[in-house]
This record gives C-alpha cells, structure tokens and sequence, in this order.
C-alpha cells in the first residue's frame, strides 16, 4: 500500500512539466482503481470537470458511480476499505481527503439523494448551519467563541443571497418540515452555494424526487451555477435531464469509464446502449420456443395492483403471466419490480385485483397466497428467508408444513407431530440435490455461507410444490458457482414441473439468460414487455422510462 | 486440551461455571460450619420442585417472542384465587389440589387472552410492559381479595368477618400433598419430594412435546424471526396470544404446587416480586431473551434455587449475621441485569 503510493509520487513527479504546460481542468480525475476485498469495483476511471463544466455521469445501479463520489468526497468507508489508487487533482494539486470535512473545506460539495436537513430548523438555520454569522458577547471571555450571539439579519440576508443565485422562491423563515420535496433540495443546494470557496458540487440523483417541473427548474439552477464557474457532476437516471444541461457525459458500467464524450454528439438510444452494454457469450438457460407457447393460458393476471412497500412502491401494475413461462420483472432499484412479488404474496399492504387459475387471490394474507399454491423466495434472505437459528431441515419443511401440514405425523387426539425422520430424508435428498455444503440436516444455517443459504431457501420453495414461484434477486450476493447452480434448478423446475416462475432480478444478463419475457418496471409501473431475446439498448431505454414507441429527441 | 476446555466454557456458559464453582465452595465449606449437606440437598430439591413449573412458563412467551415472562403475576393470581375457592368449599386431600387447579386454568385463561392483547400492541416494548402489567394486577386484586365474597371463616379475618386474611394456612387442607406422594427419606434428614419433582418432570415433557408438534414450529418461528413466519403463512398474533394463555396457565399451575409444598397461600403484595426469581432462573440456564430451552429451565431452576438455600445458610454461620434477603436480592436481579445487556451471539 504504502509501496504503491510511493510509486505514485514518483510518476507524479515525472509528469509535472508538461502539466504545468497545459491549463489545469478544475478537477481531473485520474487512473482511479477501487477493489473491495478483491472485487474490482473500479478500473482506471479518468476524466476532467472544467471550471462552469456540467458532467454527466451515468450508469446502472452498481456501475460504481457512488464509489467514485465517495472517493471524491472522503467518506471514510473508502479507506476503511484499503483506500484506492489513482490520483484527484483540484486546481492542478493532488487532493487526497481524510473526511468530508476536508472535501469541503478544498471546496467540493456534495447534494445528497436523502436529505441531510434538520425538518424543525428553518431554511436559513439549515443553510448556514455551524457557519453562522455572529456577533460578540461577555459570555464568550468566560467560555470561548461557541458562545457567540447568533447575528439573525445578517443570517437571513446570506441565506436569501444563497436562494437568490438558484433562481427559486423560498422564504428564509420557512421550517424545512413543511417543505415540499423539491424546496428540501434546494435549501441542500443553497447551503452548499453559501460556502465561498465552493468550487465543484456533486449532485446525486437530486432530481429522482422531484416532479418534471420541480425538476425543470432545478436544471435552471443548475446552469445559473455553471455560470457562475462552479464545476457540477451531475448523477442522474433521467437521460433526458442529463442531455439537457450537460456539457459532457461520463458513462460508467461495471467500473470502467465506456464513453466520455460531449453531451451533444450522445443521443438517448446511445447511452442506453451504452449503459446497459452487449450480450457477452453468457450460458443461456433458455428453451427453444416452441409455437405452442403463445396458446397457453393465463395462470396469474394482476389488475391495477398497488402495493405500498417502502422504497419498492408500487404505483399501478396490470400484468398477466401465462401458464409454465418463466417471466422476468426487471428495473432499476427503487423503482418497484420488487414490490409486486412482495405484493402478490401479501406481505406488503396492497390494493388491485390479482387472479390466480381462474379463482381471485385475497391480497394481505400471505398464507391465503401460499394456500393458493405460490411460493416465494424472498430478496432479503436473512430478514425474511430464513430463521437464521434453526436447522436446515426445519428451515426447508417449515413452510410447507404450515401450509400443506407435510412432514407431519399424526397422533392421536389430533396432535400434528412434526416427522422428524421424514424431515431428515427430505433434508438430505436437497442436500444433494442443489449441492448445498453444510455438515448435515441438523446445522444452523447462520453457519452457511451467502450461497448455500440461498440454496436452502430454493429447497423451501421446491418441497412447497408451487404453482407459481415468485423469485425476488434469487442470485443476489452469492458467487458465480452457486448462481448457475440456482438459476439451472429454476429452469429444470420450470421445465419439469411445468411451474410458472416470475424472477425479479437487477441483472439484466440474469433475465435475458433464463426468462422468456422481460417486464420493465420504472416508477412504480410496467414501462414495456419484451421477449428476452430484445435487444440490450431496448431495454435499457425502458429501465429508463422511455417507452419504445418514438426515438424522443435531443434537447 | 485447551480446546476441550473452551468448547465446556462455551457451552456452559461463563455464568454457570461461575456459579456451579462458587457453589461447590459453599458444600465444601458447609460441613466445617456445622450445616449438613443431606438437610440442604433436600431442601434444594424441595425449592426446585415448588419453582420448577414457575420457572417452565417463561418458555412458551421467550420462544413467540414476548420476551421474559415479568407479567408471571397474572398466573399466580390465577393460581391464588383457585386455591382460596377450592378452599371456601372445605375441599382437602388431592381432590381440592385437583379443584384449585381447575378453578384456576379458566381464570388464567381469560387473563391470559387479555394480557395477550395488550402485549400485542406493544411489540417491541413487552419486558417492559409485562412489568407494569404484574404490578398493577398486583395491585387491583389488593382491592378484590377485600371484597371478594367468600365466606369460609379460616380464610377470613378473625375480625369484622369480611375479607381474605394475608395469610392463610394450608394445614388440613393439602398442605405438601405432592410432596408427600411416594416420597421417602434416606436418614432422618434427607426428604425426596417425589410427588412434586414427578409433576416437574412431566410438565417438561409436554412442554417439549408441544415444540415438537406443528404449532410449536410456528410458535417458534414467530419469535425466531416474525417476518418469517408472516411469509410463511403463520398468523403471528395468534401465535403471540397462544404463548401468552399457555405462560399464564402454566403460571397459575405453578402457583398451585409452590403453595402446597410451602403451606400458606400469600395474597395481597405476595404475588409482587413473584417474578423475578423465575425470571433469574430461567436466564442464569442459559436461555436468552429470545430462545430458551427446557435444558435451560432444569439446570437454571437447580442452580439458582442451589444458591438461594446454601448461600443464606453457610453465610449466615460463617459472618454470623442474617444475609440472606441481601443475597438473594443480588444474585436475583443481578442475574436479571447481566442476561439482559447480552445478546445472543451466532457462531461463525
């Protein structure tokens, strides 16, 4: 590590000449390489902010795009994580900060995706927060500057200067609980523009919550900065937003910088595109198709549904699935896929109409949704999937023991006996089966690893004996091994059994590999169907909310 | 060698084998300050029989969940109330054991199913709750014991004729009628309380068996992981109530046999602190806030009353001063405090 740095001043060194020749962008992000624990998260990522400069930087959930913000930011994860290699340059001087508190005080300020206010402070006090004018008083001899008197007017008329220079209309005295959203983000904003020395603001998906006028006049704001010669990172999902305001566009996927071009040579198919990236020889669990598919009937058809799942909402869903298929739900997080599986098993407050084989389901009952034969495997594994502290057997028969009264022995006086040597049997033939590594039946399954976990919660759902499976990320956080392995068991679950499988996944890779149509969710509603065999910048241009139906133009 | 050492110490626990020590010292030391050690094994062994169902009933609560069982108070009521009626009918011998047992489940029931709905608004927040729930219960049938319309003299005031006394005696009633049943001595000295240790075990074994039927699994998994079980079609508040009822039923049983085998039946402020014992016990075996087992229950019911008989009696001999409510006090509620502050910790 230290070796590694050493080698960095050196190389530094050699290249100061011709630096000094050429004018310093404002910030230049050079060769910047991220490993978590040996998994590469970023890979020689470089590129340069000008003073008043606009970057665009786009990419999927996980291209590393907050990884680099945090770099740049000094959020201690990074170097509690082992720090990174490459250089960050600001004015032309490398920076390499401890803590935020060093970032902005270098002059980089960063507008969070959450807000960072305090909802029973007002506008101004949130603005100029622990950087409050104040004025002298006899207490401060006793004990120090923290006991200076708060100068109110010379607060106030900072903090409308800072509102002033976004072009917006919010009163200095408003408390920030009773803002709208967009106003939240504004007073994030404006509280950054206070601080003289703000030279670069990095702006993280400020827009996601904001509605298309809010977010219009946000991009107003945006560019009366640049004016004033502040460099902005912008971060966005709304591709049309970043081809309206950018002057260059960074697109990130998969920890590497694929495209770094002016924002007016892009169009939104391209960064799609780009995005999203091309098919590479993955293995295809995908059946050949046969013409009799198209003709099978419908098993579950979802109506209007709307399920209230936090950070998952699920705004309007109608969908119908036919018998045997294996469907996809993908979606960029936070856009609701994963609420309607979650919705139809009733484990979220939900309203609509779902239909299952002919007999509608009641909603907000998981185990008239499990009677109904559907089984899910869950998204958040430890949370939901399993009970960590039980053993494998009972964590694979509990389900269907509830629900089918499987695995029970009968006594008398109608006493239900759980069958332990039935639940034995049925234990080791999965052990088998999926290859799940363990010491036996009998293991805490807090003692197996991500993978084998996830195996486990398949085995739950296969002694189910589903119609339907709802599969929610069944391959998120195992490694490649495992994977193939769950995936495979799905198809051949699908296949042999004739079930019907919705698999929710972010891997776009995953879907197109093993589904036969691939449902876009984007804000909370189904953007477009398509067969899996669609190409890769199509469904790119959904995950973004594009529908497919007209190339839109470029601002 | 060493690993042998660290594999006992983890599955003890350091607690226990602190404690299991220290009383080992208190029987090598009783000898030479003139106690006798079959006088004090048979009064362990009566104090573990008469705590020992008490002690159970924590179970079916720390397993759905409901955390420990500070609410034991509303049992015990139940328990008191059928030992008065059983008595304002002059029923003795093991019929009126029998009666006070059956006029207590029902009460125990309804009282349960009440301090279950309260309990279900409350998730969360139970041992907290559950505290003031027993201490208010507490409280009210202060009021109750006076207007309660029994009319059996012996359990009246000798004055006025109105109200239930503080204390009542179960002489000629079925004072140690458990205790008593197939018992033998060794010696003059050493009693086997066999009756009472038989009705311990058998509560035991129900109580493993009904883990091991389905609704045990469900009431299991409730506790183990409420989301879980959601998703696996258990309803969780039945399932919550269900512990709640069997707790407080067992509760009121339990109070039956402890006031036969200590022979008086304690009303008013008795039940207040009726709790805590069998809180620290449960907890000094092993059992957690969220799993318990009857190993749990045995070994922590043995050591804990182990301690409550040796400690006050070599003590008290060797200081010659009276301890032994000081003692008691700190190994209870200490014990309270330190299972409280730990977490259960998964092994890797």
């Amino acid at each position: 590590m230290f070796q590694a740095f050493h080698l960095f001043q050196m190389i530094r060194s050699s290249n100061k000449g011709e630096r000094q020749i050429s004018s310093n962008p404002l910030l230049s992000i050079k060769n910047i390489q991220k490993d978590f624990y040996g998994n590469k998260v970023l890979e020689d990522i470089s590129f340069d902010l000008d003073r008043g400069e606009i970057v665009g930087l786009v990419g999927e959930n996980g291209a590393g795009k907050s990884t680099l913000m945090n770099i740049l930011f000094g959020m201690p994860v990074i170097q509690k994580t082992g720090g990174y290699k490459g250089t960050v340059q600001l004015n032309g001087k490398d920076i390499c900060f401890r803590d935020p508190v060093d970032a902005i005080e270098a002059g980089i300020g960063m507008v969070h995706q959450e807000f960072f206010l305090i909802p029973s402070f007002t506008a101004t006090e949130n603005i100029l927060l622990n950087r409050e004018s104040t004025q002298y008083n006899f207490l401060v001899e006793l004990f120090g500057d923290r006991l200076q008197k708060l100068d109110r007017t010379a607060m106030k008329e900072r903090a409308i200067r800072a509102i002033q220079t976004l072009g917006v209309d919010i009163h200095p005295d408003t408390l920030v609980s009773e803002m709208p959203v967009s106003y939240k983000q504004f007073t994030e904003i404006a509280r950054e523009i206070d601080r003289e020395q703000m030279k670069v603001l990095v702006l993280d998906e400020p827009t996601a919550v904001m509605t298309e006028s809010e977010a219009s006049t946000f991009l107003t704001a945006m560019k009366r900065l640049a004016a004033r010669g502040i460099g902005q990172i912008f971060i966005s999902h709304r591709l049309h937003e970043i081809l309206e305001v950018c002057d260059k566009i960074v697109v990130l996927r998969d920890g590497k910088v694929i495209k770094n071009i002016p924002a007016s040579e892009a169009t939104l198919r391209n960064i799609a595109s780009w995005m999203v990236g091309r098919e590479v020889g993955t293995t295809s669990f995908r059946r050949a198709r046969s013409a009799d598919d198209q003709d099978t009937s419908v098993l579950l058809s979802i109506d209007k549904l709307k399920v209230d799942m936090p950070g998952e909402r699920v705004k309007n869903v109608s969908l119908e699935v036919r018998e045997g298929e294996i469907l996809g739900i993908g979606g960029l997080a936070g856009q609701g896929k994963l609420g309607i599986a979650n919705g139809i098993m009733g484990l979220y407050p939900a309203q609509g109409s779902i239909i299952l084989n002919g007999k509608p389901l009641p909603l907000n009952n998981p185990l008239e949704s499990l009677k109904a034969g559907v089984a899910f495997i869950s998204e958040d594994r430890r949370g939901v999937g399993l009970l960590l502290n039980e053993s494998l057997k009972l964590n694979i028969a509990f389900t269907a023991m509830q629900v089918k009264d499987r695995f029970i022995k009968r006594l008398p006086g109608g006493i239900k006996w759980q069958d332990w040597n039935e639940l034995d049997a049925s234990a080791k033939e999965f052990i088998d089966r999926l290859e799940i590594r363990c010491t036996g039946p009998d293991q805490r399954v807090v003692e197996l690893s991500g993978g084998n976990q996830q195996k486990v919660c398949v085995a739950k759902v296969l002694a189910m004996e589903p119609k339907l499976l709802l599969a929610s990320e069944p391959t998120r956080g195992i490694d490649i091994g495992a994977k193939q392995l769950v995936l495979e068991v799905l198809r051949e679950f699908n296949q042999r059994d004739r079930t019907t499988i919705v698999m929710t996944s972010s891997e776009l890779q995953e879907l197109r590999s093993i589904c036969d149509r691939i449902a876009i969710v984007y804000e909370g509603e189904i953007v477009g169907i398509v067969p899996a065999d669609a190409p890769m910048e199509d469904i790119g241009l959904l995950m973004l909310g594009n529908k497919l139906v007209d190339e839109p133009t470029h601002a | 060698m060493r690993n042998i050492f660290e594999r006992a110490i983890n599955t003890l626990g350091w607690a226990r084998l602190i404690i299991a020590a220290f009383l080992l010292v208190l029987f090598c030391v009783a000898p030479f300050v003139g106690i006798r050690i079959d006088t004090s094994l048979s009064d362990i062994l009566v104090r573990v029989g008469m705590n020992g169902i008490m002690v159970l009933s924590m179970i079916p609560m720390i397993q759905s969940g409901c955390g420990l069982n500070f609410g034991l108070p509303l049992g015990v009521i139940a328990g008191l109330v059928g030992a008065v009626t059983s008595m304002e009918f002059n029923w003795a011998g093991f019929f009126g054991f029998f009666m006070a047992i059956v006029f207590a489940v029902p009460l125990a029931i309804i009282l349960g199913y009440l301090y279950a709905q309260i309990l279900n608004r409350a998730k969360g927040d139970e041992m907290m709750i559950a505290t003031y729930v027993g201490f208010s219960s507490v409280a009210f049938m202060c009021m109750m014991w006076l207007l309660l319309p029994y009319r059996n003299p012996l359990l009246l005031w000798g004055f006025g004729g109105t109200g239930l006394r503080t204390t009542i005696s179960l002489e000629g009633f079925w004072l140690s009628i458990l205790d008593k049943f197939l018992s033998f001595r060794i010696g003059s000295l050493f009693f086997f309380p066999t009756g009472t240790l038989l009705l311990f075990a058998l509560a035991c074994l129900l109580m493993w068996g009904f883990f091991r039927t389905k609704t045990g699994a469900a009431m299991m998994a409730t506790g183990s992981n409420p989301l879980f079980a959601r998703a696996n079609g258990v309803d969780t508040d039945q399932m919550r109530t269900l512990s709640v009822i069997i707790s407080t039923v067992i509760g009121a049983i339990g109070m039956v046999v402890y006031e036969q085998s200590f022979g008086f039946i304690q009303l008013y402020m008795g039940p207040f602190y009726m709790a805590f014992p069998a809180v620290a016990a449960v907890l000094l075996g092993g059992a957690t806030i969220n799993r318990a087992t009857i190993t749990n229950v045995v070994i922590g019911v043995i050591l804990f009353q182990s301690i409550l008989t040796m400690t006050p009696s070599v003590i008290n001999n060797v200081l010659k001063t009276d301890m032994a409510e000081v003692i008691r006090i700190i190994v209870s509620n200490g014990m309270i405090l330190y299972a409280l502050t730990r977490k259960e910790q998964a092994k890797k």
